[in-house]
């Protein structure tokens, strides 16, 4: 690396945001649209319509090879090589003692082919790690991030919208009856503006959406194709302060707040995502054995619940959770007054003995103690699925 | 001239329009747009007194808190209630309606005129 300050990266579409009139924010080294028109404005758009997410700066990995299924199985807390061509995984990836490095979606898009999505603070950790465990395997890790631009359309107005974008065609089929019969957590080749394009029918919002993988080049004009087709349905662009009032309503965990390497995938409600059997992985036999990644950390032995109460006041992470009696039996992980809902919500990790729904405990929000109870996760979930 | 040059601000992201012995206090447009959507105020009952300094009150957006810090010494004159009730209009209107507190005071300390204020918050 160089002696200069870090440089903040711009996203291909950084323009559009200006010209939209986007507040930025300093997100992993990127400067990221965090809002344009008003937080509760674009939540309420994706709850109700659709919002337009520039997600350009996650990680795209890709690993490559005839032993690509086989390199990730060892290297992931899930079965990679179970995938068809076009299915896509939620999984972990998890350090020798059990510790979450990073929650990862991995799409199978050729028979020797997978492409990783990682969290933008975790792609060099997860390309590097993931170089490590591939050795000895015939594949090949390409981290490829750079030449990967990614727009996720999310919500119920999401599937039409799309389906009207002037220049987006299959690869082999007519583009309105492939995403018609386009299943949850599943991808699509296509084609637009002459290029490539991966089209996945996946999500961090809650609602059904779908992610666009695409050309840097061609991330502008697919992005302004889709706000005009979108205008009239009521689509807008969406920023990552909603992103994350959307994701936390929807009990989606997020890295660095309730996933990191202290913390056991079974803590955070992951235990599906860890397949213990018949299938060795970095991590399995600390997994099972359930000790403490990091003995010392306020999280450990505490498990994740959701929290709501009553008022305007939430909860905020890094804030303490309380019992009746005032001692601290947990911590907040992510809070907010919740937009969809119109009380607080919270995540937090409890100790177990707390952590059973109905129990009554207390939030310590800046020296005031508010009441909360502990609820079912998520906090919101859509009415039906298509 | 504009409302806006009319008015003295701290480095607090906080406006002030002092006459006769009383100062209006509000935050800034642009901090508001920092905060993004305030769902939350809590502000000081009337009667208090406050230190010029010290955080006297909260606002809460769907992301994060912001505090209210007291530009001058004295004493809560009045709180504006129609901002407890629809906070929106800390965005809506930070320099008008959407006004937090008046705050009795018998001395005005040094406050920054709109070209140091935003000389400030241009650089980030």
């Amino acid at each position: 690396m160089t002696d200069t300050l870090p440089t903040q990266r711009q996203s291909p579409l950084h323009d559009a945001h200006v010209a939209a009139g986007a507040t930025f924010t300093d997100f992993a080294g990127w400067q990221m649209p965090v809002r344009y028109s008003g937080d509760l404005a674009e939540h309420a758009a994706v709850r109700t319509a659709a919002g337009l997410f520039d997600l350009s700066h996650m990680g795209e990995i890709f690993v490559l090879g005839p032993a690509a299924a086989d390199a990730l199985d060892a290297a992931l807390s899930g079965r990679m090589s179970a995938l068809t061509v076009g299915q896509a995984k939620y999984t972990l990836l998890l350090d020798d003692d059990g510790g979450v490095i990073d929650d990862l979606i991995v799409y199978r898009t050729g028979d020797d082919r997978y492409l990783v999505v990682a969290n933008a603070s975790n792609r060099e950790v997860v390309a590097e790690v993931l170089r490590d465990r591939a050795e000895g395997y015939d594949a090949l890790v390409e981290d490829e991030s750079d030449d990967v631009a990614l727009i996720a359309i999310q919500g119920p107005k999401s599937k039409e919208i799309l389906q009207n974008v002037e220049g987006l065609t299959g690869e082999e089929q007519d583009i309105d009856d492939a995403l018609g019969a386009l299943r949850y957590y599943r991808a699509l080749n296509a084609v637009y503006a002459g290029l490539p394009i991966l089209i996945t029918r996946t999500g961090y919002t809650g609602e059904d959406g779908f992610e666009l993988f695409v050309a840097p080049d061609a991330a502008r004009s697919l992005w302004d194709a889709l706000l005009e087709t979108g205008a009239g349905a009521g689509l807008v662009p969406a920023g990552l302060a909603c992103r994350d009032t959307l994701r936390l309503e929807a009990g989606m965990p997020l890295y660095g707040h309730e996933l990191g390497v202290d913390i056991l995938p079974a803590q955070a409600g992951l235990a599906r995502a860890v397949v213990t059997d018949g299938h060795d992985f970095v991590g399995r036999d600390a997994v099972l054995r359930g000790d403490a990644p990091e003995p010392d950390s306020l999280l450990a032995g505490r498990v994740l619940v959701g929290l709501a109460s009553e008022g305007k006041r939430a909860g905020r992470a890094g804030y303490d959770v309380l019992n009746g009696d005032g001692a601290v039996v947990g911590r907040v992980t992510s809070g907010a007054l919740s937009p969809t809902l119109g009380h607080p919500i919270a995540m937090a990790f409890v100790d177990p003995a707390v952590a059973e729904t109905g129990t009554s405990l207390g939030i310590d929000v800046r020296g005031t103690r508010i009441d909360a109870t502990v609820v079912p996760l998520p906090f919101y979930k859509r009415e039906s699925n298509t | 001239m504009t409302r806006e040059s009319e008015l003295k601000y701290t480095s607090e992201h906080e406006w002030v329009e002092a006459a006769d012995g009383v100062a209006t206090v509000g935050i800034t447009g642009y901090a508001a747009g920092q905060l993004g959507d305030v769902v939350y105020v809590d502000l000081p009952a009337a009667g208090t007194a406050v230190e010029a300094g010290a955080v006297i009150g909260e606002i809460e957006s769907t992301k994060s808190v912001g505090e209210l810090y007291a530009p001058v010494s004295g004493t809560i004159a009045a709180v504006n209630d129609a901002v407890e009730a629809s906070p929106e209009l800390v965005n809506s209107d930070p320099l008008g309606d959407g006004w937090l507190v008046r705050i009795e005071y018998s001395d005005l300390p040094a406050l920054l005129e709109l070209a140091e204020y935003q000389a400030l918050t241009s650089e980030s």
